[in-house]
């Protein structure tokens, strides 16, 4: 099937075709579509699972994981407040080694209140142990999800997977989707390997210890999980591709081969980011893009491979740090460190609240890079007409709002 | 959920089997303890208790565990949420076919700073989905694995590491406690008891009463605590039946729209319950006139509710 939908309808159809038998849900824009759609699937029967309204993210992320504990296969939704009111469980789920797949379909974080997506609410569960894929494309919202189970369930994994989407530019915007044969996917996925609970298995899980040493091995081993889940990604995109015909990989590499500089980006607007990368192309300007796919596990030999003999690097963080910067630029800054003719890095901020990067932005990008603008201090992203609008808006509510 | 195989009618009717095994971290004289396990001897192995934050949380430290039933810990807040998730799983599965129905059993266990304060949203929504569960709520009214400090579920004038007595404050906890059972009622759950350590056949019987019923089976139990509540460990039935016979613990149960006493107290007076434990030393040095009167007050009002007075001279 090929057909117009949504990010969000993508996402949903992930997880039908995955023949989920779980799907806890409770409302959030702009993720709400993405559990309506499952909820009318299940009222028309046309999937199997048990879909349960909870009270709040924190009780349905705890459903989640219990049933994917108890032997269901589980998917679940939510989005940026969501996600932070969830959070105490993600690092729950992650240390059951429960391999749950959630869509979280960003938005900015409170205060002030939008709805419009930037990438603090998924980047804040970078450290939980969850593995985390970004969707650039609708079509990549469902592929992600079937990969993200193919990934979570590996035996050398078995942890939950966050599949990110934006708000608005992918969950509401329409584009020709192709939708897998249901028995193709029943073969790529496989069946559910836990074990479901009953007499002859009724384990204690989630347990106390008060040893220090036992602690950081049960949360070494989530690293450790991280690490082989590289592998799995590896395996799982190839097996994709052979099925799908789709490539997706950790981190994907446009025009960057020859290229002297390179911009990072992740989900949607990466899509811009290429745009502005081809237009300067034709100016002869040598710029290629980098993509991350995989967040988590961070592909960093990958990474390292790909920018080597670059002259410089433009990291486009859509999220802040405030004191410090740009969260993904800290990460790769991190990888890079101390390996051989690391290139120059350059750390700018775009993107908050689904504010669009501009063709003037790319080019100031690469400018910092040519011109060997100092590092470390990150560019905020700001134009003229950006400060036009805010003056404009504080003006009036500095009148009192009239 | 499986209905019983056998009919408790006395003491000896009780199941042989032990689920909770001795040898756990809990405190000497441990009332939740008790309760467990005779909770256990009724619904049987074949469970799995999903637990919140609390002192029945170190049952398990691996890689020991005295249970034999399952266990899941979830966090503070959320344990009825994870019972939701395991019952919606075997659900799912048993009506996919994926799996035969076991009968297994769900048992939430939390203490009172779960039930009363932060997992009172979390239970609300598990009764309003109808969810095939029981709860047991261990309720030494107060935070007591943290070292005993006020919450919900502490009465008036009790002495807690928070609402300590002092020359501002010289009754300790200001507010009454809070209705759990009311509240827990208005939810209509299938079967609502409180029950007693101090009261086995009591306790196992509603709990047998209850495994008839699909839906909630919510349980408020007084958890006598030696270490927060203050007295001797062998002091814990003691206290506990006191709690019964003064009135001040209502022993009840609410099934089929009805709620009915199952024991009546003696209204032995509230000093017997009171004096013995050291959360209410202080309204005894000097005597707390009118702090007791009030608490007397507040017992007699309840029952007067329900058409139940004390006989003349007693509870004087």
């Amino acid at each position: 099937m090929n057909d117009l939908i949504t990010g969000n309808e993508a996402a949903a159809w992930g997880a039908r075709l995955a023949k989920v038998d779980y799907v806890p849900i409770y409302p959030i824009t702009p993720q709400t579509e993405i559990v309506e759609k499952i909820s009318k699937w299940a009222a028309d029967g046309l999937i199997n699972a048990r879909v349960t309204r909870m009270e709040s993210e924190h009780s349905m992320l705890t459903a989640a994981g219990a049933a994917a504990l108890a032997g269901a296969r589980v998917f679940t939704a939510t989005s940026s407040q969501g996600l932070l009111y969830a959070f105490e469980m993600l690092y729950n789920i992650s240390g059951w080694r429960a391999p749950l797949v959630m869509v979280n379909v960003s938005r900015g974080l409170a205060s002030p209140l939008t709805l419009l997506p930037d990438h603090n609410d998924v980047l804040a569960a970078r450290d939980s142990g969850f593995l985390q894929f970004h969707a650039e494309t609708c079509q990549e919202a469902l592929d992600s999800v079937l990969l993200a189970y193919r990934i979570a369930e590996d035996s050398r994994v078995m942890l939950p997977a966050i599949v990110n989407l934006d708000g608005f530019y992918l969950s509401f915007t329409r584009e020709r989707v192709d939708v897998p044969e249901q028995k193709d996917v029943d073969d790529f996925l496989g069946p559910y390997k836990v074990k479901p609970l009953s007499k002859e298995n009724l384990p204690s899980m989630g347990i106390t210890t008060l040893d220090p040493a036992v602690y950081s091995y049960f949360r070494y081993q989530v690293h450790e999980a991280q690490k082989q889940a590289i592998k799995a990604i590896d395996d799982a995109t190839k097996r994709f591709e052979k099925f799908f015909g789709r490539k997706l990989k950790a981190i994907e590499a446009y025009m960057a081969e020859d290229a002297d500089y390179l911009l990072i980006m992740t989900d949607s607007f990466s899509t811009i980011g290429k745009r502005a990368v081809k237009r300067m192309r034709e100016e002869n300007v040598k710029v290629g893009l980098l993509r991350l796919w995989a967040l988590r596990p961070f592909p960093i030999d990958d990474l390292v491979q790909a920018v080597k003999g670059k002259r410089g690097i433009a990291v486009f963080d859509q999220d802040l740090s405030p004191g410090l910067g740009g969260i993904i630029y800290q990460e790769i800054a991190g990888a890079l460190y101390g390996t051989d003719d690391a290139p120059k890095l350059a750390s700018f901020i775009g993107g908050l609240g689904g504010k669009i990067p501009t063709d003037l932005d790319f080019e100031y990008m690469v400018k910092v890079l040519k011109e060997n603008i100092p590092p470390n201090e990150p560019h905020l992203l700001m134009s003229k007409s950006d400060m036009e609008l805010v003056k404009k808006q504080r003006e009036i509510a500095l009148r009192g709002g009239v | 959920m499986e209905p019983l195989s056998f009919k408790l009618n006395t003491v000896r009717d009780t199941p042989k089997d032990e689920h909770l095994y001795p040898g756990s971290s809990m405190c000497a004289g441990c009332g939740a303890q008790t309760m467990i396990r005779l909770f256990l001897k009724v619904i049987g192995k074949n469970s799995i208790v999903v637990n919140a934050a609390g002192c029945m949380t170190l049952l398990q430290t691996y890689p020991l565990s005295n249970l034999s039933t399952g266990w899941l810990y979830t966090a503070f807040a959320c344990a009825p949420a994870g019972a939701q998730g395991i019952r919606d799983a075997l659900d799912s599965l048993i009506d996919q076919g994926k799996i035969p129905d076991e009968k297994i059993n769900v048992l939430v266990l939390t203490g009172d700073g779960a039930a009363y304060d932060i997992g009172l949203q979390s239970t609300s929504a598990a009764m309003d989905r109808s969810l095939d569960f029981y709860y047991l709520c261990y309720d030494n009214e107060a935070y007591g694995n943290t070292g005993f400090q006020e919450s919900g579920a502490t009465p008036y004038a009790s002495k807690t590491a928070t609402t300590p007595v002092g020359r501002v404050n010289d009754i300790g906890t200001l507010k009454p406690k809070k209705d759990l059972f009311e509240i827990w009622r208005a939810h209509e759950p299938s079967y609502l008891a409180t029950i007693s350590p101090a009261y086995p056949m009591d306790l196992m019987k509603k709990v047998e009463e209850a495994s008839h019923l699909k839906g909630p089976k919510m349980f408020i139990g007084f958890a006598s605590c030696p270490t927060g509540m203050g007295f001797d460990p062998s002091l814990s039935m003691r206290v506990a039946r006191l709690a019964v016979e003064t009135g001040i613990w209502p022993l009840k149960k609410y099934a089929h729209h009805e709620i009915t006493h199952t024991i009546l107290p003696k209204f032995t007076p509230v000093e017997e319950y009171l004096k013995v434990q050291n959360r209410y030393s202080h309204l005894f040095n000097p005597k707390n006139e009118e702090a007791i009167s009030r608490i007397k007050e507040q017992v007699l009002l309840y029952w007067k509710k329900f058409g139940i007075v004390p006989k003349s001279n007693s509870h004087s």
